[in-house]
This record gives C-alpha cells, structure tokens and sequence, in this order.
C-alpha cells in the first residue's frame, strides 16, 4: 500500500484527533491521548498477512472512512430505547448514544463500596481511581484500534467496587447506535475491583433503526485485585452494516474470577477480543461464547489467555450456528509459562454449519512452556447425529423440523446459562424467533 | 392392525430378521421375550422406520398401509409408536418444546387444531401426573441427565401425550425399580383399549403381572419360535429359554 493510500485511509481519524487535541483536558488524560495519537499514526491497518487478522477482513471497515464524532447523531428518548431497557427497579443502568453517556435515560445505582459514572464525568471530577487505572491495561497489546481508542475515547463507562464490597445490583451497559450517520464511536470503559470485591455487569450493544452503517471501537480495561469476582454479559446485536470490533483487557490478580459470557447475534464484521493475564495463583477466567451469523457477516472470536502464574484455571466454551454464505473464527490462544505449573486450561469450541457456503475458521494455539499442566483443546463443525434425528422422526415429527429444532436447542443451551433474568428471556426470544421452526 | 409376513432386515450387512410372521389386532397386547441379542430391539426398530436397517424381504402393513413404504414420521403419524430401549439425550430442547412439536405435527396430519403451549402445558400435567413424573420434567431438556429409570418413564409419558394406536415398548421395564414398575405399568393398562395394540418388549414375567398379555411370542434367531397365552411366560421364566432351543433342535 502507497503512503497516501494509507494516510487517505486515517485522514477522518487524525483530524478527529487534531480536533480532540485543541479541547481542554488534564495533562494525566493528555499524554494517553498523545501516546495513542502518535502510535495510531506510526502503525497501519490490519491486513490478512497479519496472524491475528489472518481469516478477518477490515478492508471494508478501513475503506469506509467513517467520521468520528464528539457528539450524538440524534435524539434518542426514553421510547427509541425502551425495548432494550431493564426496568427492574434492583438494576442500575447506564445508557451511552452512539458512544455518549445520557444522564436522563440511565439509572446510576448507588450503594456503598461502588462507584458507577460516565467516564467522562469521572475524568471531569478528577476521579483517582480512574487515573490509576485508566490505560494502564495491558501492554503489549496495541493494535491500531486500540491506538485510536486510545487517542480518541471520550467516554465509556467507569465503574469501581472497592475492597470488600458485594455489589447486589447488576449493572447494564446500554450502548445504543442511533445509526442515523456513517460515524466512528471510540468507547473506553474502565472496570476495576478492589480486593474480594464483587460485580455483575452487562455490555449490550445494541442499534435503532437509522440503518446507516457505523464503527464501534470499543476498549474495556478490567483489573480485578486479589480474590475479585466479575461476572460479565455481553451482547453484540448490532445493525446489519455495523462494524464492532471490541477489545476486553482483563488483569486478574491471586484468586480472582472473570465470568464472561459473549453473545455476537449481529453486525457486518464482529470481533470480539478478549485478553487476559491470569497473574496471580489460583486465578480463575471462565469464558463461554455464542456466535450466530448469517448473510454474509462475519462474527470473530478471539481469546487469548496469559497463565502468568501456577495453579491458575481457564476455561473457553464457545458455540455458532453460521448460516448463508457468512463466516466466523474462533482463536483460543493459550499461553503457559515457564513457572506456571499446575496450570488447567480447556477450550472447546463448536460449530454449526446450516450452509454449505458458511465457513469457521478455529485454530487453538497452545503455548506451554511449563511441564506440569493440563491443558485441552477441542473443535467440533457439527451435524446433528443420526439417532437424534431418527428420534424425532419417530416421533412423528420432520427431518428438517428435527434440525430446525436442535439448531434452536444448540444456541439456546448457552443462553439458558445466563442466570440473569431479563438477559436471559431477552436472548431466549432472540434465539427462538431465530431459529425455531415452531413460533408460538 | 398390523400384519407382518416373511419379515427379513439386516443391519450393517449382518442379517438379523429371518422371517418375522406377527399378527396384531386392536385391543390386543403381545409380549415378545427372548435370549438376547435375538432381534426384539431390530424388530421395533424396523416398524417404527429406522432406515439403519435394511427390509431385504417380506411385508408389513399397519391399519391396511404399507407400512415399508412410509417414511419414519409418517408411520408415527399415522399411529406407530416405539418406547426405546436406549432413549437418546437431547440437548438444549425441553421435553415440553420437544412433545408440544410431536404432538402438533400429529394432530396437523390428521386435519386437526394445533394446541398452543396454555393448552399443551394442560395437557401435560395431566399425562405427567399420570405417570407420575414431577412436573419440573417438562423444562428439562429431553432424557438429559436422567436416570435409567427416568427415562424410561419418560418414554411412557411420551406415549401417553401422542396417544399412538399401537405402541411398542421396548424393555420399557429394565432398570425400574418396584414402585417405578407399577407406575409405569398403570400408565399403560390406563391406556389399554378396543382400539389401541401394545407390543411389549420384556425379558421379565414381572411387568406382564401387571401388564397381563394376550399373547405371548418367543423371538430367536430372528424368527419367533414359539407363541402361547400368558402361561408361556410363566414358564419361560421358571425354566430358561433352553427348552425352547432344545424344541427347536429335535423338531
Ligand atoms: N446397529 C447395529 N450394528 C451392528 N449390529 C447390530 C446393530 N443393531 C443390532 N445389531 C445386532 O443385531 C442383533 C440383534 O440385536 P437386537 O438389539 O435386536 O437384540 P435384542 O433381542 O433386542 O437384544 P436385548 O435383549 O439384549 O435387547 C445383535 O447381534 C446385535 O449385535
Ligand atoms: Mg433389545
């Protein structure tokens, strides 16, 4: 690729960048955006030559030029959101529009030990906890768009639990797309737990009907101290043309949990990327996953895994029915290092194919470097198995309503895991008009 | 209601049925016992239409069709019913979802109302009691971990729910502890009527206490070999199968 081609390609993003440098802001928040600048402009977009990319595409994304913007594209109340919206008086939830906090459509949570704001709001207030942690994820990782993340996120969720705290009420991350503008939206959020702290929250991202495509950018920086437990929801239910390409950073110190369950329902190109660094014994990360694609859509799992300590545990489960002529991957990336015995890593990740045209691309890569471990790895593309299809023939039912249904049994085993109730019976509807071949 | 004649079918090339006579009428039930391994689970598994057996010869006909013409969900349809010996685990579909589809394909083809999940639940309830299978059942995926015994019941929940014309249970007794036995069995004698045929599948003089057969087959070497009342399986149980194998040698 020429220079220009390349400079082209960023032009909207490093004038967004220029814009963002002329605005106030404090010298700690400055410099971040300054180091993301600089590298977002030394590096280049991903091609398919690089590992991580391989089977992932962003050409379209990359030529798209979307603008990013300092402000929502339209006005969105309380109705536009309302479908999506938790109710239930016990949950706290934050409502960003096309990238933006919306004080009038959230309901902060309060109780002792949590702190939940707007990250722009915490960076106004000078919040201490942000700076410690804000960008202080981990390193190593830059990618262009974490690059530009970094340069350019101007809000995002911030939320700290401090030591000791059980926080009772689940958080809801509502991020909204109005899709009425071709725009790029740069999401930061920060989740850091103090020692035994504990929190559930949930990322939905999800879009109106504007039907403009649009680019999530997301980084979410997790940092759970000694014994820390999170669980976390997230959905991708984009718009069809959408780009989301979301990156979690989760430091885990000693005895710590990360329970994350991702579900990629829709958007052009999803990539879901999870980084964590199990750095403290007897940390644990439990990771499951359903992808469902269709169209031409392309949903990517990546997960990669730092077992940086011993007798840390991993697990990643991870399911997809691809339909059409889509295409999904699943990376599980498994590092143990040299010191890290009595190390237990599993994957196992399973696929449904319903076309012939649909492709999954599903590649572990084991690294071990320590000789006292357990560590497995699996892959399925699945048909359902002749007994269970003769079974519900004999019951008098047909072959494609058998597959119609176990399709449907597939994807709503993982979501019938999500113990959150109006998660769960909001992915159950999905699932079921989706692939139920009986609607009633 | 059923007529089968010369009945041959292989599995994997091995032949198993050697030529199966067997005539059921409505209102009748037939015990079929024999050693194992002798075809009773093929026999089940040829009329209910699992196409992993081949038919290489003979005929069967079920309320006056062919039935080996049909393909499996058609002779379910139209009536067959098979309890398996080894029900399979489905996963992620709830026995409510599973037998609200069953049920309603075999309603739609008899030109009759679908029922809606208010009324399939109802419905349900009232067969789970029947069986007695708690009721939490229902949302739990189909035979997934069950026990032997729960799934088993489960069969006979199922049949009960479809209402077949003739039902075949095989083995459905193994594994069923005393209690478990007498449910199950109250279940089917619940279900006995003018119109509706059993073919029992049983090693056990036990369960045909409860069920009292009309007829009762020996299956051996895919042939059944000898047919009496419902002494024979009294005697069948005191004695073995050897005097049976031994008849057969001298005749
Ligand atoms: N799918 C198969 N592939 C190969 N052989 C088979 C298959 N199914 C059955 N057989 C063989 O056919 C014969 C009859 O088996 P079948 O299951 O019908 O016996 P059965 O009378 O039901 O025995 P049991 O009392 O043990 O249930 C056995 O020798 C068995 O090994
Ligand atoms: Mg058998």
């Amino acid at each position: 690729m020429t220079e220009t081609a390349a400079a082209s390609e960023k032009q909207s993003y490093l004038a967004a960048i220029e814009q963002l440098k002329s605005e106030e802001s404090p010298d700690w928040l400055r410099a971040l955006r300054d180091a993301g600048a600089a590298k977002f402009a030394q590096l280049n977009f991903p091609t398919r030559k690089d590992e991580d990319w391989r089977f992932t595409n962003v050409a379209p994304l990359v030529r798209s030029n979307f603008e990013a913007i300092s402000a929502p594209t339209a006005d969105v109340d309380a109705a536009a959101v309302k479908e999506f919206s938790i109710t239930d008086a016990s949950w706290g939830e934050l409502v960003f529009v096309d990238g933006f906090f919306s004080p009038e459509l959230s309901r902060i949570p309060e109780q002792a030990g949590l702190t939940v704001q707007s990250l722009r709001t915490a960076i106004a207030n000078g919040d201490a906890s942000l700076q410690q942690h804000l960008g202080k994820g981990l390193n190593g990782s830059a990618t262009i768009f974490g690059a530009m993340n970094a340069a350019l996120a101007q809000d995002g969720a911030f939320i700290h639990v401090e030591k000791n705290a059980a926080i009772e009420s689940s958080i809801h991350l509502l991020y909204v797309s109005t899709g009425s503008a071709a725009v790029a939206t740069n999401v930061r959020n920060v989740i850091a737990l103090g020692v035994h702290a504990e929190v559930t929250v949930v990322e939905d991202y999800v879009a109106l009907n504007g039907g403009q495509p649009y680019f999530n950018n997301v980084v979410t920086e997790v940092f759970l101290a000694e014994g820390a437990q999170l669980r976390r929801v997230k959905i991708a239910d984009e718009n069809a043309d959408a780009f989301h390409l979301a990156t979690m950073r989760v430091h885990q110190d000693r005895s710590s949990g990360f329970h994350s369950q991702s579900f990629l329902l829709n958007g052009k190109i999803v990539r879901n990327q999870l980084d964590i660094v199990l750095d403290g014994e007897g940390a644990e990360c439990n990771c499951t996953g359903l992808y469902l694609t269709d169209g031409d859509k392309l949903a990517d799992n990546l997960v990669s895994v730092d077992h940086a300590k011993p007798n840390c545990q991993s697990w990643l489960g991870y399911k997809g029915v691809l339909d059409d002529a889509s295409r999904a991957v699943f990376s599980g990336q498994v590092m143990v290092r040299r010191d890290s015995q009595q190390t237990n890593s599993d994957q196992l990740n399973q696929n449904l194919l319903l076309s012939d045209k649909a492709t999954i691309d599903t590649k572990p890569l084991l690294e071990i470097f320590a000789d006292d471990v357990k560590c497995t790895h699996g892959a399925t593309i699945g048909q359902h198995p002749k007994e269970i299809i003769f079974y519900f023939r004999s019951r008098g039912m047909s072959e494609a309503m058998a597959r119609g249904m176990l399709t449907y049994g597939f994807a709503d085993e993982r979501v019938s895991e999500v113990t959150l109730k109006p998660v769960r019976d909001r992915l159950e509807k999905h699932v079921f008009k989706r692939y139920s071949p009986i609607q009633d | 209601m059923l007529e089968i004649q010369n009945l041959h079918a292989s599995v994997e090339g091995n032949d198993i049925l050697q030529g199966i006579n067997l005539t059921v009428n409505p209102g009748e039930v037939h015990a079929i016992m024999g050693p194992n391994g002798s075809g009773k689970s093929t026999l089940a598994q040829v009329l209910s239409g699992n196409d992993a057996y081949e038919v290489t010869e003979g005929s069967a006909t079920f309320l006056g069709v062919d039935l080996l013409e049909l393909p499996a969900e058609e002779r379910a349809r139209l009536g067959m019913f098979m309890a398996f010996q080894y029900p399979v685990e489905i996963p992620g579909i709830s026995n409510a979802y599973f037998l609200q589809a069953a049920l309603n394909e075999i309603r739609k083809s008899h030109d009759l109302e679908e029922l809606d999940s208010l009324e399939f639940r109802g419905l349900l309830q009232e067969k789970m009691d029947l069986v007695a299978i708690d009721r939490a059942f229902a949302d739990r995926p189909v035979n997934q971990g069950f026990s032997g015994g729960e799934k088993k019941r489960n069969e006979v929940l199922q049949l009960a729910v479809l209402e077949p014309r003739l039902a075949i249970l095989d083995e459905s007794d193994s594994g069923l502890d005393i209690d478990a036995l007498r449910i199950v069995a109250d279940g089917v004698n619940k279900m006995r009527n003018k119109e509706r045929g059993f073919i029992v599948v049983t090693h056990y003089q036990r369960l045909l206490n409860h069920i009292v057969p009309d007829v009762v087959h020996v299956l051996y070497k895919g042939r059944i070999v000898k047919t009496g009342g419902k002494e024979l399986a009294l005697e069948l149980e005191k004695k073995g199968y050897d005097w049976v194998k031994e008849e057969l040698a001298t005749a």
